[in-house]
């Protein structure tokens, strides 16, 4: 079953009743920010959830079991701990900026949904600018990272932030070069025409050989380290760094941090599954339900890697990304750019 | 957008510009500083999407907040006994800073007063990302050609400094 119609419906009715224009619009975007915030506050329950048992089952464990079926209460407990917590700040630390710090990671996360389109006319707004206004928004992840690190006054959060900005900065430039051989071939940078251009399964942009599955790999890895997950975990290494730029967090505000994290790692899958595996595009089941299976598999991906793969080295996970993504990626895009002047593989 | 709405939002976004640029000069602490500069020029970018310049604002957050902003971050946690510093803000040379900002002042303000705006009451093309691309392949290929040289010039020389003697 489609759920846009039900949107399209209340929308229509709010502006029959005769308000003005502003403020339906007000109205109607508030509306859309509720729906959107409980969606990702259910998305990050699940999620955190849902790592934990891969891990578990990767490790040859079982995981949470005692809270619900197969523990899927467990994170919602946890929650309700989180809350009660304590909230701590450390007697030295930079009291507006350790305070600001997690609330520009919370908003910077969930920013980036403005522009998602969740299914068939499922999208907040429909920017012309779609994947340039997430690659710019999301910037300000980096912000509050340098921010938590600073702010704590403590020496393994002040490493883990510049790491984690450092490492962010770099791996942007290679993502944000697969990004644009999707953008070159699709003609248009909003988000809604990207997804309409791949409307067969052979013309999704992993398809499309030879650029697609190489601009999907290198979105992949860049993604990855952009959320700074294992094998790029440095910012939080804890062996090294204890638990990086969060460590003088707690309570509510560590809970803050942790939600932007998981909501982080959505929007790289769902980013993904919008570039190169259709969007909302598929056969029988209800447009929404395809983007969620497609970018919950990509989540999984995600994971999988995590609890697979051991952790780089700083110079290795900069040599990576300078030595050899970035000029795979460029080439990537003249391959790119030629195939699309040529008209060669036009489908 | 109605007009009065965007005035509202208009003044509104002034204020926070104006107020965190003020801030961003007189604040004791540097990274205080710093972080309200990010804040001007997001204020700046929220101006240009009144201005239906959505991949100008897009661009001017993906570069001034998302590069300079945190280099400028980044010097200023790499360098040391910065932490916590009370720094001074004026030295000797005040009375001649004063006169090159009064001038700078006039000079932009005259410019200002004597540009000739150009006035259209045709609509704004839907796309201007495609309009701004044209342009700058076709009528403005030469300085954008120009500014990527000084681009590459300003990398090349950076790591020219960055090498360590004889390695």
């Amino acid at each position: 079953m489609e759920i846009a119609g039900i949107f399209k419906y209340l929308y229509e009715k709010l502006a029959s009743t005769g308000l003005s224009q502003a403020w339906v619009d007000i109205i109607s975007y508030s509306v859309a920010a509720l729906i959107v915030f409980g969606f990702l506050a259910v998305v990050a329950l699940f999620l955190v959830w849902w790592e934990r048992k891969i891990s578990a089952h990767i490790q040859q464990r079982f995981g949470p079991m005692r809270t619900g079926w197969h523990g899927w209460l467990q994170t919602i407990v946890d929650m309700l701990k989180l809350i009660q917590k304590e909230d701590i700040t450390p007697a030295t630390a930079d009291r507006p900026v350790f305070y600001w710090a997690p609330i520009v990671a919370f908003v910077a996360a969930f920013m980036a949904y403005v522009t998602i389109p969740f299914g068939a006319g499922l999208i907040v707004s429909d920017l012309n600018i779609g994947i340039l206004y997430i690659i710019a928004i999301t910037t300000f992840t980096i912000i509050s990272l340098l921010m938590a690190g600073w702010g704590s006054n403590n020496k393994y959060a002040l490493l883990g932030g510049m790491r984690s900005a450092a490492q962010v900065v770099s791996y942007e430039v290679p993502m944000v070069l697969a990004i644009l051989s999707v953008v070159l071939f699709a003609g248009s940078l909003s988000m809604v025409q990207i997804v309409e251009s791949q409307a067969k399964i052979y013309q999704w942009y992993i398809f499309r050989l030879p650029f697609g599955p190489i601009a999907f790999i290198i979105y992949l890895i860049a993604g990855t380290a952009e959320s700074n997950r294992t094998p790029f975990d440095l910012p939080e290494a804890e062996q090294e760094l204890v638990a990086g730029f969060n460590v003088e967090y707690s309570g509510m505000k560590f809970a803050m941090f942790f939600f932007a994290e998981f909501v982080n790692m959505f929007t790289i899958a769902a980013i993904g599954t919008t570039l190169f595996l259709g969007g909302w595009q598929g056969p029988w089941l209800p447009s929404w339900v395809w983007f969620m299976l497609k970018t919950l598999a990509l989540v999984f991906v995600l994971m999988w890697f995590r609890w697979t793969f051991p952790r780089l080295r700083v110079d290795q996970l900069m040599e990576f990304s300078w030595k050899f993504l970035l000029p795979v990626s460029f080439a990537n895009l003249i391959i790119a750019g030629w195939m699309k002047y040529s008209k060669w593989f036009n489908w | 957008m109605e007009g009065e709405t965007s005035q509202v939002i208009f003044y509104l976004l002034s204020f926070v510009i104006i107020v965190s640029a003020i801030y961003v000069v007189t604040l004791r602490n540097i990274f205080h500083s710093a972080l309200f500069l990010i804040l001007t020029l997001f204020g700046v970018a929220g101006i240009y999407i009144l201005l239906h310049a959505e991949f100008l604002a897009a661009v001017q957050v993906l570069i001034y907040v998302g590069a300079i902003s945190v280099l400028i971050i980044f010097a200023i946690m790499l360098t040391s006994q910065l932490a916590n510093k009370e720094i001074k803000q004026s030295n000797e040379q005040v009375t001649v800073a004063i006169f090159v900002c009064a001038g700078f002042l006039m000079a932009s303000l005259g410019s200002l007063a004597n540009t000739v705006w150009k006035l259209t009451e045709n609509p704004l093309p839907e796309d201007n990302t495609l309009t701004i691309g044209r342009l700058l392949m076709n009528e403005f290929v030469l300085p954008f050609e120009v500014v990527s040289v000084v681009l590459l010039a300003a990398l090349i020389g950076a790591v020219v400094l960055a090498r360590k003697e004889g390695a």
